[in-house]
């Protein structure tokens, strides 16, 4: 089995074809627009964090490849209702084991059903589009309104 | 068709044994290798060159007087002149080694440009250019206040020949465009846009970066005063490439490059720049790859540039039949003179997706916006899936090809 079959599981493209919490967050207070400008990947990420600090609506729209919009549709459902700190985690734990840096069988981490994106790490050339969403989510949260994979080490 | 007989004496066989990466596998599977837009693979004979120069011919050319120094020198102007009968230029002057076709364009941005172009001046380029035939222009424009026109295309991928007629005014000081499309394939007929623009005295480069290693090139016939073409698309390595210039503009030009072996003398008052071409070779040139380039026009002559451009355009055909009848394709790029270049898009799959699927069968395609943002926006799509052919590709591989665009549409679930 090759990287990629192991990659294209029927959830990522279950997500893909239906993605969740699509569209636009009314009264969002965070923002954020990520751009891979290599592959044209593109989502706009809207979010409302409550006064308790936790992430109580999401959304995403955008143009991107199975893989970007998968990754920010099983994204949305998994930082929905958590703190921003634990969503932050989280940003750091996908994207460590996109680029090969965390093991999610082996390392702690709150991924769960996010571990079917492990095998992007065999395609460099893919990485990107997994994080993207990732890293669209963290720059919304630190008011960074423009992100780009661009210059990520990724 | 019958692809043995499509393919009329064409020795497919011999010709794919001078490939030794042709008959690797991927993951088990054959390279099926549809990239050769981005860059060919490089027969042995070429190949062989290379260690054959670095073995028993290396030292720096134009410099010395022992033994291997006159032997590198010999090697890299018989390099010089093979480049000079391949795009039949006038003289061996106006052929000039750069690192590839980028460097060409900047060259020429540099040493024509910056002289000629001033204030409220105009470029005029096509709406399906490379990056590389759009961005130093630009940087041109913003450095000296001049501004940049466009060709439009039409949505069959052709440029609009009585647009380029009208936006050819007295203030348009050059005309830069691509001979063959990187992302459509369409091949322009540079020759009616050169004697427009000469007809009202204004100079042309052409980008042949995806012209050269397809059809034949003969620059008098064109009649363009700048071609440019790089030497890993044409069977050789990269960090090479040719740039053509009229002899009497080049003369005009100043220096792109300051350094060595660009000079006649050198004081710390005055500098006498050296004679054509050197004047625009400063430095130690990549020497051997100038002579792998050499061998490798040399090889793609002697199997011919009109049997290898009717190969393609048979492979070209028999491809575009077959992805023509995979539902949900729509091929971006339908020129009627098209060369060797198939883009496309799938209903339901982005092309990066596409490109990954294809790879596990082995068959290497390029997918994203190829260099050539514009032309994306112009069809609206983010991006395509480009397959681009070269004369050792076989129809069996585009069978492979077809097969697997196929299995992609079933993984995705796609009827």
């Amino acid at each position: 089995m090759t990287a990629s079959n192991q990659l294209y599981q029927e959830v990522i493209l279950d997500h893909n074809r239906k993605p969740r919490n699509w569209g636009t967050v009314d009264g969002a207070n965070h923002r954020a627009e990520g751009h891979n400008p290599l592959c044209g990947d593109h989502i706009v990420l809207t979010l409302s964090v409550g006064s308790g600090g936790t992430v109580d609506a999401v959304g995403f729209e955008g143009d991107g490849c199975a893989i970007c919009k998968a990754s920010a549709s099983m994204m949305t459902t998994a930082v929905k209702g958590r703190a921003v700190g634990e969503a932050e985690a989280m940003v750091q734990q996908f994207r460590d084991m996109a680029t090969g840096k965390l093991d999610p069988e082996r390392d702690a981490n709150q991924l769960g059903r996010l571990k079917v994106f492990a095998g992007v790490k065999d395609l460099p050339s893919r990485v990107k589009c997994a994080i993207l969403p990732w890293h669209t989510l963290h720059a919304a949260l630190n008011n960074d309104a423009v992100t780009s994979t661009e210059g990520d080490g990724a | 068709m019958n692809p043995s007989v499509a393919s009329g004496g064409f020795d497919i066989d011999r010709v794919r044994a001078d490939f030794p990466i042709l008959s690797m596998r991927v993951d088990g599977k054959p390279l099926v290798y549809l990239d050769n837009a981005a860059s060919a693979q490089m027969p042995q004979r070429v190949i062989d060159r290379m260690v054959e120069y670095q073995t028993r011919e290396h030292s720096n050319i134009h410099r010395a007087v022992h033994y291997l120094s006159e032997i590198a020198t010999a090697r890299y102007e018989e390099a010089r002149r093979t480049a000079q009968s391949f795009i039949n230029a006038a003289s061996e002057r106006e052929v000039i080694f750069t690192s590839g076709t980028t460097e060409g364009i900047n060259l020429v941005m540099h040493g024509y440009g910056r002289k000629f172009i001033g204030a409220g001046d105009e470029i005029v380029v096509s709406a399906i250019e490379h990056h590389a035939n759009i961005v130093p222009w630009q940087m041109l424009c913003e450095e000296r206040g001049a501004t940049l026109r466009v060709i439009p295309v039409n949505d069959a991928g052709e440029l609009s020949f009585d647009a380029y007629q009208a936006l050819l005014g007295p203030r348009v000081k050059l005309v830069a465009i691509t001979h063959v499309s990187n992302a459509l394939g369409t091949v322009v007929p540079v020759r009616d846009y050169v004697e427009a623009a000469h007809a009202i005295g204004v100079p042309v480069l052409v980008d042949g970066a995806q012209a050269a290693p397809h059809i034949p090139v003969d620059v008098q016939a064109l009649g363009c005063d700048f071609y440019v073409f790089s030497g890993h698309k044409t069977c050789g390595p990269t960090g090479i490439g040719v740039l053509y210039g009229r002899e009497s503009l080049l003369e005009k030009m100043q220096p792109y490059k300051g350094g060595g072996d660009m000079i006649a003398s050198v004081s710390f008052e005055k500098t006498t720049y050296n004679v054509l071409p050197f004047k625009f070779e400063a430095g130690t040139p990549p020497i051997m790859a100038a002579i792998a380039l050499g061998e490798a026009l040399d090889y793609l002559r002697g199997i011919g540039l009109e049997a290898i451009a009717r190969r393609e355009h048979e492979l070209l055909a028999y491809a575009t039949e077959g992805v023509s009848r995979i539902r949900g394709i729509r091929i971006i790029g339908t020129a009627e003179r098209k060369a060797a270049v198939l883009s496309m898009v799938m209903e339901g799959i982005h092309p990066h997706d596409l490109g990954t699927l294809l790879n596990e069968d082995g068959v290497a395609i390029r997918t994203g916006h190829h260099c050539a943002q514009p032309v994306m926006t112009r069809y609206r799509i983010p991006a395509t899936a480009r397959a681009s052919f070269a004369f050792y590709n076989t129809f069996a591989e585009v069978d492979a090809l077809v097969a697997s665009l196929e299995r992609a549409k079933a993984v995705f679930g796609i009827d």
